[in-house]
């Protein structure tokens, strides 16, 4: 239970950051799921680059064209205090709170949550829901991704060993949007078993899953049948169609029923 | 590696493995044996201590992570705080093993909730572990505690 050896980095700078990085390699930033892999002796890398002093990376504030950018270091409890966040993309703000505990989320990162690709982790489902942007960087280039480019399976995404999720991008909601969040976890802050995040606006609807299968899924059909006017639990059925277990396909329904509602109250 | 910090005001200067635990160097090179080490991945927050008064797992962060920076453990918050007090006069412990954490993230959520409900409780108990008590006895404890305004203590 106690990390292998390793070497040690702590960059200042993302440019420091990125020379750092490559195949024995692994990004520290919050630590909230590295570290246990490290105590676990699951993770055994070569060199732990430590992103924690790249001041650079700290921040959330609103971008050029009203979108929010989240800095690879931004915290969950930074995400969980912004005012910004909460007026104007609080479909953030409402899964945060689901997000482990406190003690976690004080360290944890948003970034961090995502590039772990858990799939039962509350961010990642989230932001697939406000369509944002996956901004990576290393030290060839950059690139930006959707999340359907980005997850690719549990715990795994698309990203090179070489590549630091640098930032993400949510673009603005339209005027007017509605969201809502809900989960079922056995304990509050416990890994969630199903859960649904919704945002209602003119002429955009989505619904993305927690737990529908091994990345963050849009119910499409639902949408479609959401936009089209059907009735509640007739979307609520169509994005319970997606989950194969019996149980959490009826956690699945009563969520997006749930979430749905509280989208259109 | 060479590493400075504060614990409980008090400077310590060592030198760690990069790979220590501050979980470990707390109790072994600090010398702080009231934070307690449990199932060192994050799970049952025995080892909870407050880095620059916010609560974290010090199971979770390598003792390197702590250099310049200020650390708050049990030791800093002694037996008469009315958290203490109160843990002690509604029987919310009976081992003790998991109470130091218990301590360290509830004296930071009476700052920010001084006047909490049940369940704003609850949900503030959900990242520690206790396998003793049921609950139910803490619940009441920091319900005192509230009462008795412990947010205004340390603040």
């Amino acid at each position: 239970m106690k990390p292998a050896p390793f070497e040690y980095a702590a960059p200042e700078s993302v440019d420091e950051a990125l020379a750092l990085l490559g195949e024995e390699a692994k990004v520290l930033a919050g630590g909230q799921s590295l570290v246990p892999l490290l105590n676990f002796r699951l993770a055994r890398p070569e060199r732990i680059v430590d992103i924690n002093r790249v001041e650079e990376l700290a921040y959330i504030r609103a971008g050029d064209g009203g979108s929010l950018r989240i800095g690879a270091l931004a915290r969950q409890a930074a995400l969980e205090r912004s005012q910004l966040v909460a007026e104007r993309w609080p479909l953030l703000s409402q899964a945060v709170r689901f997000v482990g505990h406190p003690q976690i989320r004080s360290r944890g990162t948003v970034a961090g949550s995502v590039t772990h690709a858990d799939p039962t982790a509350e961010l990642p489902v989230a932001l697939t829901a406000l369509d944002a942007r996956f901004h990576v960087r290393s030290s060839g280039g950059a690139r930006s991704l959707s999340a359907a480019e980005l997850f690719s399976g549990p715990l795994t995404t698309t990203l090179a060993a070489d590549e630091l999720l640098a930032e993400i991008e949510v673009p603005p909601l339209p005027a007017g949007a509605r969201c809502a969040f809900s989960e079922h976890a056995r304990t509050h802050g416990d890994f969630a078993l199903a859960g649904a995040a919704v945002v209602r606006a003119e002429g955009d609807t989505a619904i993305a899953l927690l737990g529908a299968g091994w990345t963050p899924l849009r119910a499409t059909a639902a949408e479609r049948a959401l936009a089209g006017g059907a009735a509640t639990h007739e979307v609520a059925a169509l994005a319970a169609e997606l989950v194969d277990d019996e149980h959490r396909a009826a956690l699945m329904a009563a969520l997006v029923k749930d979430a749905v509602e509280e989208a259109s109250a | 590696m060479r590493i400075e910090l504060e614990i409980n005001g008090e400077r310590h200067a060592a030198d760690v493995e990069p790979r220590t635990l501050l979980s470990d160097f707390i109790r072994h090179q600090a010398g702080l044996t009231g934070t307690k080490v449990g199932c060192e991945h994050g799970v049952c927050g025995a080892c909870t201590v407050q880095l620059d008064g916010e609560p974290a797992r010090s199971c979770l962060m390598l003792a390197v992570q702590a250099n310049g920076r200020s650390l708050r453990t049990i030791e800093a918050l002694g037996t008469e705080h009315p958290l203490a007090r109160a843990f002690h006069e509604h029987h919310a412990l009976q081992c003790g093993f998991c109470t130091a954490g218990f301590l360290m993230s509830l004296e930071p959520f009476l700052r920010e909730h001084p006047d909490p409900s049940e369940s704003e409780i609850r949900e503030a108990l959900a990242g520690n572990l206790c396998r003793c008590t049921g609950y139910q006895g803490i619940v009441e404890a920091v319900e005192q505690a509230a009462r008795e305004g412990a947010a205004g203590d340390q603040a």
